[in-house]
């Protein structure tokens, strides 16, 4: 009985040794072989997000939308099959340090150029831009930000978007929710009137089966948004990708992965900003 | 610091944490020993019932809990808990649905700590109340509550310095408290990250201290003298 | 429950049994026609067709989200709750200690943690981390949800454990000492261990909350049942049916978790092994020194 404290705890320390490293062994959400390094030599790891339908969704145990089918048509471009790409989330909030730190190779995750953001990294393209625009009910009447007024309004926690669309119409109210499918869930069962975002994520959701015929995207976006392919500034990828880019919207590559992925709700790229001009932004 | 705290309002997040605290353990108060009694009721349903909405509202999440209330009573069965006239709808609405789903989980454990209560009552009391002719709801109300509040002091005490912590859980519904101030703070400022967080914690700390000395003391102070 | 219940009311009479007749039939009624309330407005507004709901019954649901979803909650909550019984442990002795400072030190920790909410420390940790990039980036969500829990729960149980040593018969810690024991020693080898084999069930109960919170980690996007729910009811469209099928799964695990402590505070109390009697999170001896356990989200 003497020292039982102690080899209680010693049994115990072995024990969560052992947990966290099978939680490092998989700890990479679906990581499954990405190398820490960043691809290397024999492969991609390409940041994307996870839940968003139409751009980035993980589907079962596969990956779908336009982000996806954008970042495999790039990465065939520079070379690499589709077996030596590998997906990893990429929320939001870590995506600038998910790339200084090398943990991926490329990000395809809505991630618009900021100026702000190319301080710590560097970014191929635009190779779309989109528009914050709203997502109605398909018998609404609402057609911009102006019809707001007394409306209620959905978005995500700490959203600049939702903000801005405040400042604008004060009489509109704000729910806010951790993610757009809260929003969206909120609006098909008609308890708010509007989500707003980039136009093609809300096209994303509209084009899901279950809201297919009952909510549209309003379609007058109202800002512009440049998604680049994040890169890490050391990066030597990014004029190849620009070529790569503009080589995807000349052979129409670009409308079909479109057209594909969110064209079900009915939604066509903003024809004045897209084709996006590929280039400008490499560090 | 100060500029930092009003950027971020840390002190009206710090007002509504105060606030939800305040609504959710008076309603949760009440629910609880409502629901204590009816599980020390004779009939048997409302034993059940009691049984049943402990067990299920204890061993699911907060979070959870104050989402389905938003999305499920809210969104499904178009439950409104304010005005939809009123300018200030969404807000007065989240923020009473955020109050109704702390209440209904905390209403669990306040509803524990009373039988707890009752446990520290002599079976000698409720024989003696039961003697003198007193109906279950008599001797409910005038023997055994009042003793069981009082022998309940320090685990009621513990709920309610949960609560208070707890009600940085909304931030999931986007009502403004420090958790949401907090979130917000951490992706637009990371270089105030760590003033942020000494000041919320500070914040926690100065709350939940008085409450934890006011429990002991009244604990020792109206603990039933045997 | 105790005697107490019992003995609160008499064995009905014959005009007893009938008000409880018709209070229970009352009762079934209201239940009932909650439940109807309830069941219609859902199906008004086909919240029950098959479309929202077979998605759990594919396997694809279980493999991909549902399943890694509670495997994480487990792995945070198992890392957690062996790393809060380490840190306890050292705390407790640290408080318990003969030397000043190590007490003053070991005493701000335990309060300072107890009265932060996990949530801030997990949002902390998490950003703290994500700025720096020190570890890899799938790892910050779970160290933010594994040191938020630990820190904790390591406060909870230091107390817990102190409690126990409290409420141990003075005649244990005499006899230590009057067989040349040192006072650290009579700690160590004699009151300790007794105040540990009585948390048994105290701990398991610690466990359920851990479990629960670790659905905090739904904010720092650490992948457990909450935000694997959030997944598949993006990838699905249906995020009410996904949350709900959470909470059920929640409510399984808990509540066998809490059948658990049960089974093991009756052999407890069967075997009446220790000296002292079973240490509680929510009825501690020492009240100044209590317990947030139970109340925990």
């Amino acid at each position: 009985m003497k020292h039982t404290p102690f080899r209680l705890a010693a049994v115990l320390a072995a024990g969560a040794l052992v947990l966290s490293a099978c939680g490092s062994e998989d700890g990479g959400d679906d990581g499954e072989g990405a190398s820490p390094g960043g691809g290397g030599e024999d492969g991609l790891t390409i940041g994307i997000k996870f839940d968003q339908p139409g751009l980035g969704l993980k589907s079962g145990d596969e990956y779908v939308g336009m982000d996806v089918d954008v970042a495999l048509a790039v990465a065939e471009k520079l070379g690499f099959s589709e077996d030596q790409v590998t997906f990893k989330e990429s929320p939001s909030a870590q995506r600038e340090t998910m790339l200084e730190t090398n943990q991926v190779d490329m990000i395809f995750a809505t991630y618009s150029i900021t100026d702000t953001r190319k301080e710590k990294v560097q970014f191929a393209g635009p190779y779309f831009v989109a528009g914050q625009d709203l997502l109605v009910s398909a018998d609404s009447d609402i057609t911009g930000p102006e019809d707001l007024d007394g409306k209620l309004l959905c978005s995500v926690t700490g959203s600049t978007s939702a903000e801005n669309v405040k400042e604008e119409v004060p009489g509109v109210q704000l729910q806010e929710y951790g993610t757009y499918s809260e929003c969206v869930e909120q609006l098909s069962n008609g308890t708010i009137d509007a989500v707003t975002t980039d136009d093609v994520i809300l096209a994303g959701f509209a084009a899901q089966d279950t809201y297919a015929g009952k909510l549209k995207v309003v379609g007058a976006p109202f800002s512009e948004e440049n998604y680049g392919v994040g890169l890490n500034k050391e990066s030597e990828l990014c004029e190849d990708i620009n070529t790569a880019l503009t080589e995807l919207w000349e052979d129409g590559t670009m409308e079909q992965i479109i057209e594909d992925n969110v064209g079900a709700a009915g939604y066509t790229p903003n024809p004045e900003t897209n084709p996006a001009e590929a280039g400008g932004h490499c560090a | 610091m100060f500029e930092l705290i009003e950027e971020y309002q840390l002190l009206s997040a710090f007002w509504m944490t105060i606030k939800l605290a305040a609504f959710s353990a008076v309603i949760s108060l009440v629910v609880g020993t409502v629901v204590a009694i009816m599980r020390l009721s004779p009939v048997k349903i409302f034993q059940s019932v009691g049984t049943a909405y402990v067990t299920l509202l204890r061993n699911t999440p907060l979070t959870l809990i104050v989402i389905l209330c938003s999305l499920g009573i809210w969104g499904q069965l178009n439950i409104d808990l304010a005005s939809r006239e009123s300018s200030t709808f969404l807000v007065d609405n989240n923020f009473r649905w955020a109050v109704a789903g702390l209440s209904a989980y905390h209403a669990a454990f306040v509803c524990e700590a009373l039988r707890s209560g009752v446990n520290t009552i002599p079976l000698g009391q409720a024989e003696a109340a039961r003697s003198i002719g007193l109906t279950f709801a008599q001797s409910m109300r005038q023997v055994i509550l009042p003793q069981a509040f009082r022998g309940a002091i320090t685990p009621l005490g513990n709920v309610l310095i949960a609560l208070t912590k707890n009600t940085t859980v909304v931030a999931a519904i986007g009502v403004a408290e420090t958790a949401y101030r907090m979130k917000a703070l951490a992706e637009f400022e990371p270089a105030l990250l760590m003033v942020g967080f000494a000041i919320v914690a500070l914040g926690f700390v100065i709350l939940t201290l008085p409450m934890g000395m006011l429990t002991s003391y009244l604990s020792g102070r109206l603990a039933v003298k045997r | 429950m105790s005697d107490t219940t019992r003995v609160l009311f008499d064995a009905p009479g014959p005009k007893a049994r009938l008000r409880y007749l018709i209070m229970t039939v009352i009762g079934v009624l209201l239940v009932l026609a909650f439940l109807y309330v309830i069941y219609g407005r859902l199906e008004e507004k086909g919240q029950l067709s098959a479309a929202r709901w077979d998605w759990v019954l594919t396997s694809s649901a279980w493999t991909n989200y549902l399943i890694p979803g509670i495997w994480d909650t487990v792995r945070a909550a198992a890392i957690s709750i062996v790393l809060s019984m380490i840190l306890a442990l050292i705390l407790a002795m640290a408080r318990m200690s003969d030397l000043g400072p190590l007490r003053w030190v070991a005493s701000v920790i335990v309060e300072f943690f107890r009265a932060v909410p996990v949530l801030i420390m997990m949002l902390f940790v998490f950003y703290f981390l994500a700025h720096r990039g020190w570890f890899p980036d799938t790892l910050n969500p779970m160290i933010g949800v594994i040191f938020g829990l630990t820190m904790y729960n390591s406060s909870v149980l230091c107390e817990v454990i102190r409690n126990g040593v409290a409420s141990l018969p003075a005649g244990q810690r005499e006899a230590g000492l009057s067989i040349g024991l040192s006072p650290a020693q009579v700690r160590r080898s004699i009151l300790i261990p007794q105040s540990l084999t009585a948390m048994l069930p105290t701990l398991v109960s610690q466990v359920i909350v851990i479990t629960k919170d670790t659905a905090l980690g739904y904010l720092i996007l650490y992948p457990e049942l909450v935000t694997r729910g959030r997944q598949v009811g993006s990838a699905e469209s249906a995020t009410l049916p996904a949350y709900i099928v959470a909470a059920l799964l929640f409510i399984i695990i808990n509540y066998t978790l809490s059948k658990v402590a049960e089974a093991l505070e009756n052999r407890q109390r069967r075997r009446k092994r220790t000296a002292g009697p079973v240490a509680h999170a929510d009825e501690t001896v020492d009240p100044g020194a209590v317990a947030v356990g139970r109340g925990a989200a």
